[in-house]
C-alpha cells in the first residue's frame, strides 16, 4: 500500500467533473490570532488583522468548493482556529462537503463542551501542540501560564470523545533535551500519532534562530532516539519525525511540490501554494472571494510559477532528485540566496550550503540569546 | 498512568476480529477513480486485494473468517490466502489502520 502522491505537471490537469489531479490537502488558516507567542510561529512576520478575516459564509463556500475540487483532508490551522467563534458552521461545511477533518489547535481555549460539539458534527482528527513535557519550561516558549497544564486536559478529552489525536512537539535547543519524555508523553495520552518536527527557520522563527538552534550533536542523537522509538512502538504510535534543513543532505520537497499537492488559505482568503509563499516578491495571489478554488489551482499564476520543473536552474535541472524533492523551499532560497529560483540552501549541492551550515553551528555553540516575543499589533523587531 | 493501562501493539492472530477505528475512512474517489484510506493528515492508496480485505474488516469476523470469504468469492485456497492477508492486517496495524 503506497502513500498518496498526485504525480503531475500542470499541462496534464484537464477539466473534469471532480478534478483527477486536485490536491490531497488544504491548509484552512481560519485566523493569525493566537494566545500564544511561540518564538517559532510559522505563521508570516506581518499577521492578517481580525478586521480583513473572511466571513463565516465565505469559509463554508471555500469548504464546498473543496471538495467539489476533489481536496480530501483540510486541515483547521491558524493562528489559533479555536479563536473563531464560528468554527463549528465552518466545520459542518468540511464535513457536508466530505473533507476529512483536522482541527490543529493549541487547544487553551477550549472546553469540553466545545470539543463534544464539534466531534458531534463530525471532526475526525486533533492535533495538538505541546511546547514541552515540562510543564514551567513549556509556558515560557509559548508565553502562556498554565497552558501545559490545560493541554493535557485537552488531551484527555480527545480521547474520552474517541477522536484521533495527534501530539505536535516542535523541537529546539530549549526542549531537545526532553525528546524521550515527549514519547512518553504522546504513548500515555494515547495518541495515534507524535510529530517530533525540529523547526524549520522560516517567518518569525528565523528572527529566534540563535535562540532555537540545536548542536548538530544534540540533533543527530534525537534522530536516534525517534528511530528507535519508531520500531519500539510499532503499532502503538507513528512517529514523524522532522529534520532542521541546517542540517539535512538534500532538502525537504516542499508542500510535497509547489502548486503539486497542498493549497493553503489565508485568513483573508489568498490562495497559496505554501504558507510562506507571500515572502516572495512580485509574486500576486487569488483570493477566494474573486476566482473559484479549482481556477485558482488549475490557472492561478501563482500556482503555476514553480509547478513541475520547468522553472528550475543547475544544479537542480540536471539532477536525478528533481522530481523527489523539487529543489526544495522557495522561499528559503530566496530568503538566503536572493533568488527564489536557486537551489534551496538546504541541499547540499548548493553552493551556499555550507556556509549556512556553518552559522547554523556557531550559533548552536553559543549561549541562546534571549526570545523575541511577538505581539500582535506590536512593532515588529 | 499505570504500566497496565498503557496501550498495547496488536499482534494479528486467525481469531483477530480486526475493524478500522471511526478515524480511518476507506472511500472511492470519483475523481481520481481510485479506492483510498483516508487516516490523521495521510492518505493512503491501498491495492485491490487490500480493499478486498478492509471492506471485510467490521469487528464481527475473524481473520479465518475473511480468508474463508475471500476464497468463496475469489475461487483461491484457504490456507494460501489466510497467510497473506494476515501479513496483511499486521502490517495495517502497525500503521494504525485497523484495530481489534
Amino acid at each position: 500500500m503506497n502513500e498518496m502522491s498526485t504525480s503531475s505537471h500542470a499541462a496534464e490537469l484537464e477539466a473534469s467533473p471532480i478534478c483527477a489531479n486536485a490536491p490531497v490537502g488544504m491548509l484552512a488558516e481560519l485566523t493569525h490570532r493566537c494566545p500564544l507567542q511561540c518564538p517559532y510561529c510559522s505563521n508570516p512576520v506581518e499577521l492578517e488583522r481580525v478586521n480583513t478575516e473572511l466571513s463565516t459564509q465565505a469559509w463554508c463556500r471555500v469548504m464546498k468548493e473543496a471538495g467539489e475540487l476533489g481536496i480530501l483532508q483540510v486541515h483547521l490551522s491558524g493562528g489559533e482556529p479555536t479563536a473563531r467563534k464560528d468554527l463549528e458552521e465552518i466545520v459542518k461545511a468540511a464535513v457536508d462537503a466530505g473533507l476529512y477533518t483536522n482541527l490543529i489547535t493549541a487547544g487553551v481555549l477550549l472546553t469540553k463542551e466545545r470539543l463534544q460539539r464539534l466531534a458531534d458534527i463530525g471532526l475526525d482528527h486533533v492535533q495538538l501542540s505541546i511546547q514541552d513535557v515540562d510543564a514551567e519550561n513549556a509556558d515560557r516558549i509559548g508565553a502562556y501560564k498554565g497552558g501545559s497544564a490545560k493541554k493535557r486536559e485537552v488531551a484527555g478529552w480527545v480521547k474520552e470523545l474517541d477522536l484521533a489525536l495527534t501530539i505536535n512537539a516542535p523541537l529546539h535547543r530549549q526542549n531537545i533535551h526532553n525528546v524521550e519524555k515527549i514519547i512518553d508523553y504522546a504513548v500515555e495520552a494515547g495518541a495515534q500519532r507524535l510529530e517530533i518536527a525540529h523547526i524549520q527557520y522560516y517567518a518569525w522563527a528565523l528572527k529566534n534562530r540563535a535562540a532555537l538552534m540545536p548542536t548538530e550533536e544534540d540533533f543527530m542523537q534525537t534522530a536516534r532516539i525517534a528511530k528507535a522509538a519508531q520500531e519500539r512502538l510499532k503499532g502503538i504510535l507513528v512517529i514523524d519525525f522532522v529534520v532542521p534543513d541546517y542540517y539535512a543532505k538534500y532538502p525537504k520537497p516542499c508542500m510535497g511540490g509547489w502548486g503539486r499537492g497542498i493549497m493553503n488559505v489565508t485568513p483573508s482568503g489568498r490562495v497559496l501554494p505554501c504558507h510562506a509563499a507571500e515572502s516572495l516578491p512580485g509574486l500576486t495571489f487569488d483570493n477566494v472571494a474573486d476566482r473559484a478554488l479549482r481556477d485558482i489551482w488549475l490557472n492561478g499564476e501563482a500556482f503555476n510559477l514553480y509547478r513541475g520543473t520547468d522553472w528550475m536552474k543547475e544544479p537542480c535541472k540536471s539532477c536525478a532528485r528533481k522530481e523527489i524533492d523539487f529543489g526544495g523551499c522557495r522561499c528559503q532560497a530566496l530568503a538566503l540566496t536572493g533568488d527564489a529560483a536557486n537551489t534551496d540552501p538546504a541541499c547540499s549541492l548548493s553552493e551556499n550550503h555550507a556556509n549556512w551550515a556553518k552559522v547554523a553551528r556557531e550559533e548552536s555553540h553559543k549561549p541562546p540569546p534571549d526570545f523575541i516575543y511577538r505581539r500582535m499589533g506590536a512593532k515588529t523587531p | 498512568m499505570s504500566e497496565a493501562t498503557r496501550p498495547t501493539r496488536l499482534i494479528v492472530e486467525a481469531q483477530t476480529k480486526p475493524k478500522m477505528p471511526r478515524h480511518i475512512k476507506l472511500r472511492h474517489d470519483a475523481g481520481r477513480d481510485a479506492w483510498l484510506l483516508l487516516a490523521p493528515e495521510r492518505v493512503f492508496s491501498p491495492d485491490p486485494i487490500a480493499v478486498e480485505v478492509l471492506k471485510l474488516c467490521d469487528g464481527s469476523r475473524s481473520v479465518t473468517d475473511m480468508a474463508a470469504q475471500l476464497a468463496r468469492d475469489f475461487q483461491a485456497p484457504e490456507e494460501t490466502i489466510r497467510a497473506d492477508i494476515l501479513e496483511m492486517l499486521q502490517d495495517l496495524a502497525d500503521k494504525g489502520v485497523v484495530k481489534s
